[in-house]
């Protein structure tokens, strides 16, 4: 049987399309959800795309975090499901507190769009274990508030816990703190990315084809789940 | 919410009614405040029989503004319908909101461009933002998803202060709306010119897809169906005009009065909107559907109720407001953004509202349709609107406004470029392409396109710094679009007949190059006053030409603006037709990209090089030049080119293609090596300057693959396309053998640094 995961739509989000057809190019099933949403209908893990959700009013993520279904996603990650976030679906995650830190404005003020490489730092996570620590990807970053930022603590604890997901390796493109692209939870199955991985699922549309990764890493750990 | 707000009790005077018009005809109405001659407002008492109330003098002014009525343009317009070539690709054509083409196998495209230039200059983030909002919503309401947007921007020098507001503004703007909607941003120009100093030129394109079936029309039909304003409330943005009547009728003369003359956009509201009118569309509930744009709700009304040959009655004091002392002229005139207007039959309303309850989009009904063939408005039971609404929308006033070529016209011709010393030496050949390459006009755009999010729905196949931008329509079968939009206020200052259908040209070629068919033309004619002879001559020289062009080249004209009054005290800027070319993508996978990714391809040059520095990049930033001729136009070779390279694309012989154009083959070379890493060895024949600089039409330059040489070269001859075979790629720099070589890095530095320096 097919995975079968879920890609949220929050009023405003704007890649659930392409988190949708990321998941179906890696083999399994995309769920829509609804940010109304009392029951995440059985999915075997949950994509929080990219976009504006709440139109970024108050802070990103910040009304998002709230949404319905978010009850239902805070509840089920605490049990172990799969959950990505990706640029404003990590934002949200920070928000609901399931990932250590916070996004703040880029260095520059200005929105990027750029084809950025990242090295993956934990290659055991259930949306990495189809890479290599160390292995370069080249991926897109588009966000304008992309800059990962903690405590000096938290920063320490992540570092120590291996909890860095990946790295910037191609320069610092936001003035996130220590390079820092993406981050894991401590259980290891909630992760937020700010970088687009269902951006580079193809040469045609991306800067390549190195993002699929993310969602065949997810489809081997449900199967081993 | 809406209800509380209309219930809430407002202090007013009384309104001006349509028995009070008829009582006293000799009211006096601040009309020419409204920007309506005395010759127009005598025609709409005219048509009337009686003065029109305030609430209806509301509604003819926007109606026929300039903006609004193309009163002085609409003369000359008719070209592109008379001289239209025959075609079946279009579905629908001027006068709808956007023209509609058919691309096969089902699937349409509508695009349109349409200028937002007085608000940018005015306030650059909020005046370019709604100026994507505003063409997003000409497209939604033709039944399409929009897909991808474009923005043609021109500044004044790029070093200028104002500048240094205006640009950032502008970019940032358009950042900010379309990134939040999540439509991809593909393509573009930014050019400078001291011209635009006062009167900068932001004009945003937005392409949308639908299905044959789902085209929408803005009609109001079938009497007793209700009239449903949808989307943002009212409020009292970009009523400048409006405050007038809202003074006189009330007495103020103060500030108070004033109000915001620039509209402020809410992108999270407008994504609601899209999503929401598609799904009402797959409902099947919609009848007619019009957005609301300039002139708000008088022009959705008076163009719904017009299309659908039908009445209205509208009861104003149902629309929902953002503020609740606005007016009925006021809210009439009001161009609040993010709103729809919407036309159902009475049993499908409950269905309408809880789509848009889903996507949390506030509904009114604020009306039905009638069979009188009046448009009648009331406002707190008194009749404040009564008028025919043909009236309003299709018999306003039209001009033949004088036009004459101005005598400087031909000391500018005289101005032969041919006297300028060009350049021979190998280090001051390298000098100035470097000088082309480092300037704002010639370098790399990045720190603006950068700022746009190209990605978003993961359809974009090619964007910036590509000729055109590239979006996939169909992944199944590879069916996709080709988009790209080109002006050169240089050339159309020297002739604008010739500048505009070098335009057309270069857009053209711009799509061809990728290897789609170019299909179809939507323009936004920027000009100085149309009350100037002279800027009027340079306008109906750019419509002959660019209607002459479209038959030339067999694609028609499927809609466009007209932007007036871009100037300066008595100082036009240049004339500066956009023109925009759609083309049809039957593979996107075979598309030809711009750079040189690989080593050992043949470098050809496609085309005939002429000496042509008439209004080129190297005559004005070289030697502050700008006279003689623009380069010739030869239509049927660009025709001739463009079949070639679909050709080539198709049986996948070319490498890469890039066209030619500003800073001719010198920048394109540059453009190539640096877009796809890698550099070239070219031969250059004894007229190195022209070979580099000249900016002779039709021409582009491609890269082939030895073996497919043999291939093209008899593909050019058979398509009477005249190749040389001038270098091969490869190499870690550009060489001209025998007069320079600059390593890519050091072309990339010139190319990468001009924008960065000035704006941050």
């Amino acid at each position: 049987m097919t995975a079968r995961i879920g890609v949220v739509t929050f009023p405003g989000s704007l890649d659930d399309r392409d988190a949708r057809r990321a998941v179906r190019r890696a083999g399994a099933e995309p769920v829509e959800l609804w940010h109304d949403d009392a029951s995440l209908h059985g999915v075997d893990g949950v994509v929080l795309p990219g976009g504006f959700s709440y139109g970024d009013y108050l802070r990103c993520g910040a009304i998002a975090r709230f949404a319905p279904v978010m009850r239902q996603i805070i509840e089920a990650a605490g049990r172990g499901l799969p959950v990505l976030g990706i640029c404003n679906g990590f934002q949200i995650l920070c928000e609901a507190h399931l990932l250590p830190g916070a996004l703040a404005r880029n260095a520059g003020l200005h929105f990027v769009t750029r084809d950025v490489t990242i090295r993956i730092e934990n290659d055991t996570s259930a949306w990495t274990r189809q890479y290599r620590a160390g292995q370069h990807i080249r991926v897109v970053l588009k966000s304008g508030e992309g800059a990962y930022m903690a405590d000096p603590q938290t920063l320490a604890s992540i570092e120590a816990n291996g909890q860095v997901l990946a790295r910037y390796a191609s320069g610092n493109p936001n003035g996130s703190q220590r390079d820092i692209a993406g981050v894991i939870s401590e259980a290891g199955n909630v992760a937020g990315l700010m970088p687009h991985p269902e951006h580079a699922i193809d040469e045609l549309t991306g800067p390549s084809a190195d993002g699929i990764g993310f969602f065949a890493s997810v489809l081997q750990a449900v199967a081993i789940r | 919410m809406s209800q509380d707000v209309a219930a809430a009790p407002r202090a007013r005077a009384a309104q001006d009614t349509v028995a009070d018009a008829a009582a006293t005809p000799e009211r006096a109405q601040p009309f020419a405040a409204l920007g309506l001659t005395a010759d127009e407002y005598a025609r709409i008492a005219r048509l009337l029989g009686r003065r029109p109330t305030d609430a209806e003098l509301a509604i003819y002014s926007v109606m026929w503004s300039e903006h609004c009525s193309y009163k002085s343009s609409r003369k000359h317009l008719r070209q592109f319908a008379d001289k239209a070539p025959a075609t079946d690709v279009l579905l629908a054509g001027i006068g709808q909101n956007a023209g509609v083409v058919d691309i096969g196998q089902g699937y349409a495209v509508t695009f349109k461009i349409e200028s937002h230039n007085h608000p940018s200059y005015v306030e650059p983030f909020q005046g370019a933002a709604t100026g994507v909002g505003g063409i997003v919503r000409d497209i939604l309401a033709m039944g399409a998803r929009p897909v991808a947007v474009m923005d043609a921007l021109r500044f004044g020098p790029a070093d200028a202060p104002d500048t240094r507001r205006v640009l950032p503004g502008v970019v940032s703007g358009i950042s900010f709306y379309g990134n939040c909607l999540g439509l991809p941003n593909i393509g573009g120009e930014l050019a400078f010119d001291p011209c635009y100093a006062g009167n900068p030129l932001v004009n945003a394109l937005c392409v949308g897809v639908l299905r044959h079936e789902d085209l929408k029309l803005a009609a109001a039909t079938g009497p007793g169906n209700q009239v449903i304003l949808f989307g943002s409330r009212t409020g009292p943005d970009g009523i400048g005009g409006a405050s007038v009547l809202a003074s006189a009728s009330f007495g103020g003369t103060g500030e108070g009065a004033k109000r915001p003359s620039v509209q402020v956009g809410d992108p999270f509201m407008e994504k609601l909107l899209v999503e929401c009118c598609l799904e009402l569309y797959r409902t099947g509930l919609v009848i007619g559907i019009q957005d609301l744009g300039a002139a708000g709700v008088a022009c959705a009304t008076t163009e719904l109720a017009a299309g659908g040959g039908t009445g209205m009655r509208v009861r104003l004091d149902s629309v929902p407001l953002r503020d609740a002392s606005l007016g009925p002229a006021e809210i009439l005139m009001s161009e609040s953004q993010e709103r729809m207007m919407a036309i159902i039959e009475p049993g499908h309303v409950p269905a309408f509202m809880d789509i848009c309850a889903k996507w949390d989009v506030q509904a009114t009904v604020i009306g039905e349709v009638t069979d009188t063939g009046r448009l009648e408005m009331s406002w707190q039971g008194v009749q404040v609107v009564d008028i025919p609404p043909g009236s309003a929308a299709d018999s306003g006033p039209v001009y033949d406004r004088p036009a004459h070529r101005p005598a400087t016209q031909d000391e500018l011709l005289a101005a032969d470029p041919g006297r300028l010393p060009l350049p021979a030496a190998g280090r001051d050949l390298r000098a100035d392409l470097l000088l082309l390459l480092g300037s704002p006009e010639g370098g790399d755009k990045t720190w603006v396109t950068e700022q746009y999010d190209h990605y978003v729905r993961g359809d974009t196949v090619l964007a910036m710094p590509h000729d055109a931008g590239l979006v996939r329509i169909d992944a199944e079968t590879g069916l996709g679009v080709a988009l790209a939009t080109d002006g050169n206020g240089r050339y159309c200052q020297l002739d604008p007949y010739a500048g505009t259908q070098l335009a057309l040209a270069e857009a053209y070629r711009n799509v061809a190059v990728t290897g789609a068919r170019p299909l179809a033309v939507t323009n936004c004619l920027n000009f100085g006053s149309p009350e100037d002879p002279a800027v009027m001559w340079q306008f109906t020289e750019a419509v002959r030409g660019l209607a002459d062009g479209c038959q030339q080249l067999g694609i028609p004209v499927t809609g466009g603006n007209v932007s007036f009054y871009n100037q300066t005290g008595g100082t036009p800027i240049q004339p500066t037709p956009v023109v925009g070319v759609l083309g049809v993508h039957d593979d996107v996978r075979c598309r030809t990209v711009s750079g040189f990714t690989a080593a050992g391809a043949s470098v050809v040059l496609l085309g005939d090089t002429r000496p042509e520095f008439g209004g080129s990049l190297w005559a004005w930033l070289r030697h502050g030049h700008l006279g003689g001729r623009p380069p010739a136009v030869d239509l049927d070779a660009e025709k001739a080119l463009a079949g070639l390279l679909a050709v080539a694309a198709a049986r996948g012989l070319l490498l890469a293609a890039h066209d030619l154009s500003d800073g001719g083959l010198a920048l394109a070379l540059a453009e190539s090596c640096l877009s796809g890493g890698t550099g070239c060895v070219i031969q250059p024949p004894a007229d190195a300057a022209v070979f580099l600089f000249s900016e002779s039409a039709g021409r582009a330059v491609v890269a082939a693959w030895p073996d497919a040489l043999p291939d093209l070269v008899s593909a050019c001859a058979a398509a009477g396309v005249s190749a040389a075979v001038i270098g091969t790629t490869g190499g870690p720099a550009l060489e001209l053998t025998g007069l320079f070589s600059v390593p890519l890095a050091d072309l990339a530095t010139a190319h990468r640094a001009a924008l960065p320096a000035l704006f941050g």
